[in-house]
């Protein structure tokens, strides 16, 4: 579905990705884990165009789309959620769905436009609610709901998460991370998901990746992940050679 | 949508009752004050299209209104009876483009006919926002103010500096724009009323276009660009070709509107290009509260037609600076949204 080499990118004359590789199959959950600053944002912003990489390539069902304009990598099928949500905050929630539909508009099929808005309202019986509502006055659980309905109204065959539990109570975040298992069994969608809430990402995901500074450093089925004495004091907060002792 | 129908047909009986209350009290020379303040409405208009909804500033837009006024006039004054014999003349001639009169100083001039003039100051100046807009839409903020109030410069000391535009003097006798035979655009007595339905019209079309736009497909995906620029990338808006899009629109406004205003005054002079106008047609849009049509049309006929009828003597330029600066501190949603109570809280909280 997926596949990366040696991506190298960053801002102005600081690189932020070091020859990143990696690839994801049709209707698989592949997490990116990672700290902070470990590049993860900029990977998925490079995969989706929005910012151009300086050297690698990137294909996506088998086209290559590295110096693809972002709206063009939209219309192939393969649709960014942005970190923090970034929902369309001075419009209603119709208008924002109506817009993730955009590539798909100019073709003029409305009326399965409207069919797949009454799907994603009944699968996010939040939004059907507040269908009028300006999306700004929505709670950071609904945005998430509207941002990821959103990126569905493109009809998506891979979905790219940006850290879709950030800022959210664990609670909601266990319901948004069960939408994404949902839509898999659902739609049989293919996702990347980026996320700095390493044990919930390695839960719900066939494989993972582990960025750091900008290198991918370890990767592997995620039930191994979980165990992995690394992984779980660097970033499950728990040291097994402490415990031990 | 039904509310923005009723809004426009209140706009169109109250130019209507503006005419027939200022006639019947024989104050018809308001009129043309109004149909002054009309004409730069509509480049209000068309900024309010780029920067509150698009969210794009330009301080340059004086520029793209003189390139409008200046073609139309230079085309249509330019005497090419020195030149008759030639071949570009002679077939301008034979298609009918050209147009022989008389001037003041009963001199025959043969020129471009005002329609030629006025269609080509549409292209020119769509032409020139194209280009110019691909490199500097690629700015945002602070950065896409200075390219435009460059561009805005450049324009200024073009018209200042070049023969052909009359240097500081400007261009003057331009001829009628003659619509239709008996239908012109021209500052004439008697034609008062007919000019001032016309710039009528074309506001009342504007306006109409453009809630059409907003509401449409194209207005949703100017919001996003707005609001969140990498979002509506990431939702399949082609920002870059958008903003382009919006920003060409609005300069051809603006064109427009300088292309008529030239007639209208019979001439165009070098102030019309000052980056002074610029930033008075953005203080008017920040006035009407950026992001509203309305508020933009109110308060453009407002203060165009006070700053026309010389209420602000020689503090014109400095009331317009105010303006933005006042309504920046206090009044960022638009005058017409200011709640007053807020408004004395805010200003008892900063002093």
């Amino acid at each position: 579905m997926l596949r990366i080499r040696n991506i190298e990118s960053g801002y102005g004359s600081i690189k932020v990705l070091r020859k990143v590789s990696l690839h994801v199959s049709p209707g698989e959950i592949v997490a990116i884990i990672g700290a902070n600053g470990a590049g993860k944002t900029t990977l998925l912003r490079s995969i989706s165009g929005l910012l151009k990489p300086w050297s690698g390539q990137i294909w996506f069902r088998g086209q290559d789309i590295t110096r693809t304009p972002a709206e063009r990598i939209v219309k192939l099928g393969c649709v960014l959620v942005p970190e923090g949500r970034q929902v369309f905050s001075t419009m209603t929630v119709r208008e924002n769905l109506l817009l993730g539909a955009t590539v798909r508009l100019k073709r003029g099929d409305h009326g399965e436009i409207e069919r797949d808005m009454n799907w994603i309202y009944s699968l996010f019986p939040q939004l059907a609610d507040r269908q009028n509502q300006i999306a700004g006055t929505l709670s950071g659980g609904e945005q998430q709901m509207l941002a990821i309905g959103r990126a569905l109204m493109a009809r998506p065959e891979l979905l790219l998460l940006d850290e879709p539990s950030m800022g959210l109570a664990p609670n909601i975040v266990r319901e948004i991370f069960n939408y994404i298992v949902r839509l898999r069994k659902e739609l049989g969608l293919t996702v990347l998901l980026v996320e700095q809430n390493a044990r919930s990402a390695l839960r719900i995901s066939d494989r993972a990746y582990v960025l750091e500074t900008g290198r991918i450093i370890l990767e592997g089925p995620s039930e191994d992940l979980l165990q992995d004495r690394e992984v779980q004091r660097a970033y499950l907060g728990r040291d097994l050679d402490r415990e031990l002792e | 949508m039904k509310g923005e129908r009723i809004k426009i047909g209140l706009l169109c009986l109250l130019l209507v009752l503006i005419d027939l209350i200022t006639t019947s009290v024989a104050r018809t020379y308001y009129l043309t004050q109004l149909t002054m303040s009309l004409y730069y409405t509509l480049v209000v208009l068309g900024l309010v299209l780029l920067m509150g909804y698009a969210g794009q500033i330009s301080l340059g837009h004086a520029g793209f209104f003189a390139i409008g006024g200046y073609t139309t006039a230079v085309l249509s004054t330019y005497n090419l009876l020195k030149y008759k014999d030639s071949a570009v003349v002679k077939v301008s001639s034979e298609l009918g483009l050209l147009t022989l009169r008389e001037n003041l100083y009963g001199e025959q001039i043969l020129s471009f006919h005002p329609w030629i003039g006025v269609l080509l100051s549409l292209v020119i100046a769509a032409t020139v926002a194209y280009l110019i807009g691909i490199p500097v839409l690629k700015l945002k903020g602070h950065y896409l103010a200075m390219a435009t109030l460059g561009f805005g410069i450049i324009v200024y000391r073009i018209v200042l500096g070049t023969p052909i535009f009359g240097e500081a003097d400007g261009v003057s006798d331009v001829p009628p724009f003659v619509i239709l035979p008996g239908l012109s655009i021209s500052g004439q007595m008697d034609e008062r009323r007919a000019n001032y339905y016309i710039a009528s019209l074309l506001v009342v079309v504007v306006v109409y276009l453009m809630t059409n736009l907003i509401n449409s497909r194209v207005g949703r995906a100017l919001r996003a660009i707005h609001g969140a620029e990498d979002a509506a990338e990431s939702a399949g808006v082609d920002t870059a070709e958008y903003k382009l899009k919006v920003f060409v629109m609005s300069a051809v406004i603006a064109a427009l509107a300088g292309a008529f205003l030239t007639h209208f005054n019979g001439g165009i002079g070098p102030s019309e290009a000052s980056v002074m106008k610029s930033v008075r047609y953005v203080a008017i849009v920040a006035a009407g509260g950026m992001a509203s049509i309305w508020g933009g049309l109110t308060m453009a006929m407002l203060l165009n037609f006070l700053s026309l009828r010389g209420y602000f003597g020689q503090y014109d330029d400095a009331v317009f600076g105010a303006v933005l600066i006042l309504i920046m501190l206090f009044a960022p949603e638009g005058l017409l949204r200011v709640n007053p109570a807020g408004l004395l809280k805010n200003i008892f909280k900063r002093s």
